[in-house]
């Protein structure tokens, strides 16, 4: 037996369809073949709540009387993108004054949804046509035409353990990293993370609706970086950071609950990102891909204390136990990405898909088949 | 049971050998983490207490009764629990076990008598939501 996405989307909107966690499937999995999942569940909710450096906001202030062509700007003090039209910025999740580097683009991009006003200043040389050099005055979602917040790499397929072999503090993405391996941690929802129930991307695709920080909102294309180019292990898990998602939605549906401003010391600003994505069960092989369990995902333990070298591998269900052992050394082991907020996130999403107020769509277009990433060559 | 407290000495209590006397009234084990306390000025000291919890009881009213205020070690520790996400990375660098999170339901959690003031956790929580003022 294979379903349709119609035929799946006319049981969410009969109300009949049968939608389960990821988590939930995952241990129903323990005793239930692929085929009866298939005959038993309709779709499976996915979910990540974690800190996602590639996201920013495109916003449209208006026009003021008399115009002006904004070319340098900033948002409470942060310069945003003065490289798009006239009246239009892109803040950057990570963007920041030097000056106070724990305040930036996220934080900005939290206020703003959470109702609040926040200072734009720009500057312009002043044309024929946008007479106005200087600009100072108070914006929100309110008096702005479009706010939408617009990812270009979220939620990251499986992602590498971060710890540290050398004998100083290591201030990193992955948090506070002690010397001498006191600890490890990782980022990943595991067994509950979106791209690793659908790892080769059969459903997930250009087009496909989302839970985006409390809103609805959609993939819009392959995220950067995406790469199918990782070792696979036996369960089909692609081990380490493969591919991601570019996302799109409207800022004014969204609750900071699920998008949070933050900063790592002594690394930079970041935002903490809600995501939900559900997962048809089309076939068997779907049945099997979101069956995946915490002990059958892999990834690799990298060494940001000598040169990020890879130094072993591990499983989240040993993660999640508190303790790794590697090397003789028993590693303390703390998560970055909250799973209890993943876990609400993918509560919501199955509540709107059996009340059908969210209904799912085949990808207008698939991801890459076939994609490694380069790096950056210096060749001046 | 283990106990840590935190003695705050006024000027006039700092000549009185209170960590002695509580070893030798009471049987307590006692293992200083920190102290800051200066003889003509004061100070204070975080004091780490094993003994049964009369004894405990016992002891800390000795020290109280010596002019020097006593209070838990959560006390000086602000968590801004309702802004929290549970994201646990602040449990990374807590090497004492005050701060955890874990299954089944991985929500935050803090237990104060744990706390050996390191101020890691200042640092480590992205959000900023933990301020302390030990020694401040």
């Amino acid at each position: 037996m294979e379903k349709t996405y119609e035929e799946i989307n006319e049981k969410i909107r009969k109300g009949k369809a049968v939608v389960l966690t990821a988590e939930q499937v995952s241990e129903m999995a323990r005793t239930m073949s692929p085929k009866e999942i298939l005959n038993k569940v309709d779709v499976v909710t996915t979910a990540t709540f974690g800190a996602m450096c590639s996201s920013g906001a495109i916003l449209n202030f208006g026009h003021a009387t008399p115009p002006i062509r904004m070319e340098r700007i900033e948002l409470n003090g942060v310069p945003v993108s003065g490289g798009l039209a006239a009246v239009d910025t892109f803040v950057g999740a990570t963007d920041c004054n030097p000056q106070r580097p724990d305040y930036g683009g996220a934080h900005i991009i939290q206020e703003l949804i959470d109702g609040k006003s926040v200072v734009l200043e720009a500057w312009a040389k002043g044309t024929d046509c946008y007479p106005r050099t200087h600009i100072k005055t108070n914006v929100s979602l309110e008096t702005m035409n479009e706010a939408i917040l617009s990812n270009p790499r979220n939620a990251y397929q499986n992602y590498n353990v971060a710890v540290n072999s050398s004998d100083r503090i290591r201030y990193t993405y992955m948090g506070t990293l002690l010397p001498n391996f006191k600890n490890a941690s990782y980022s990943s929802a595991g067994e509950l993370s979106p791209l690793l129930n659908d790892p080769e991307c059969r459903t997930i695709g250009l087009g496909t609706r989302i839970f985006l920080a409390g809103a609805q909102g959609y993939v819009t294309y392959n995220g950067t970086q995406f790469n199918t180019s990782k070792p696979v292990n036996k369960f089909g898990v692609p081990m380490g950071g493969s591919r991601t998602i570019a996302v799109a939605g409207e800022m004014r549906e969204m609750n900071s609950r699920f998008l949070r401003g933050a900063y790592f010391e002594k690394y930079g600003v970041t935002m903490y990102v809600g995501i939900g994505v559900p997962i048809p069960v089309l076939d068997e092989d779907m049945a099997a891909r979101v069956s995946i369990r915490n002990e059958q995902i892999e990834t690799y333990i990298e060494d940001y204390g000598d040169d990020f070298k890879l130094i072993g591998t591990t499983n989240y269900a040993a993660l999640r136990s508190g303790e790794i052992e590697f090397a003789g050394h028993k590693i303390h082991t703390a998560p970055l990405s909250s799973l209890a907020r993943a876990r609400e996130i993918a509560d919501i999403l199955k509540g709107w898909i059996e009340r059908g107020e969210f209904q799912l769509t085949a990808p207008v277009r698939p991801m890459p088949a076939n994609r490694s990433i380069k790096s950056l060559e210096e060749n001046l | 049971m283990e106990k840590r407290i935190v003695l705050n000495f006024p000027p006039e209590s700092t000549q009185k050998p209170v960590i002695y006397d509580i070893v030798k009234k009471f049987d307590v084990v006692t293992n200083i983490l920190k102290a800051n306390v200066k003889g003509d000025q004061g100070g204070r000291m975080i004091v780490e207490l094993v003994a049964d919890a009369k004894r405990i009881k016992e002891a800390v009213k000795y020290i109280e009764s010596c002019g020097i205020e006593v209070s838990t070690l959560g006390s000086k520790i602000t968590w801004n629990g309702d802004l929290c996400t549970d994201c646990g990375t602040c449990t990374s660098s807590c090497l004492s076990g005050a701060l955890t999170i874990q299954a089944p339901d991985w929500k935050l959690k803090f237990n104060p008598d744990k706390c050996v003031a390191c101020k890691l956790c200042l640092k480590a929580c992205p959000l900023h939501l933990f301020s302390m003022d030990v020694f401040g």
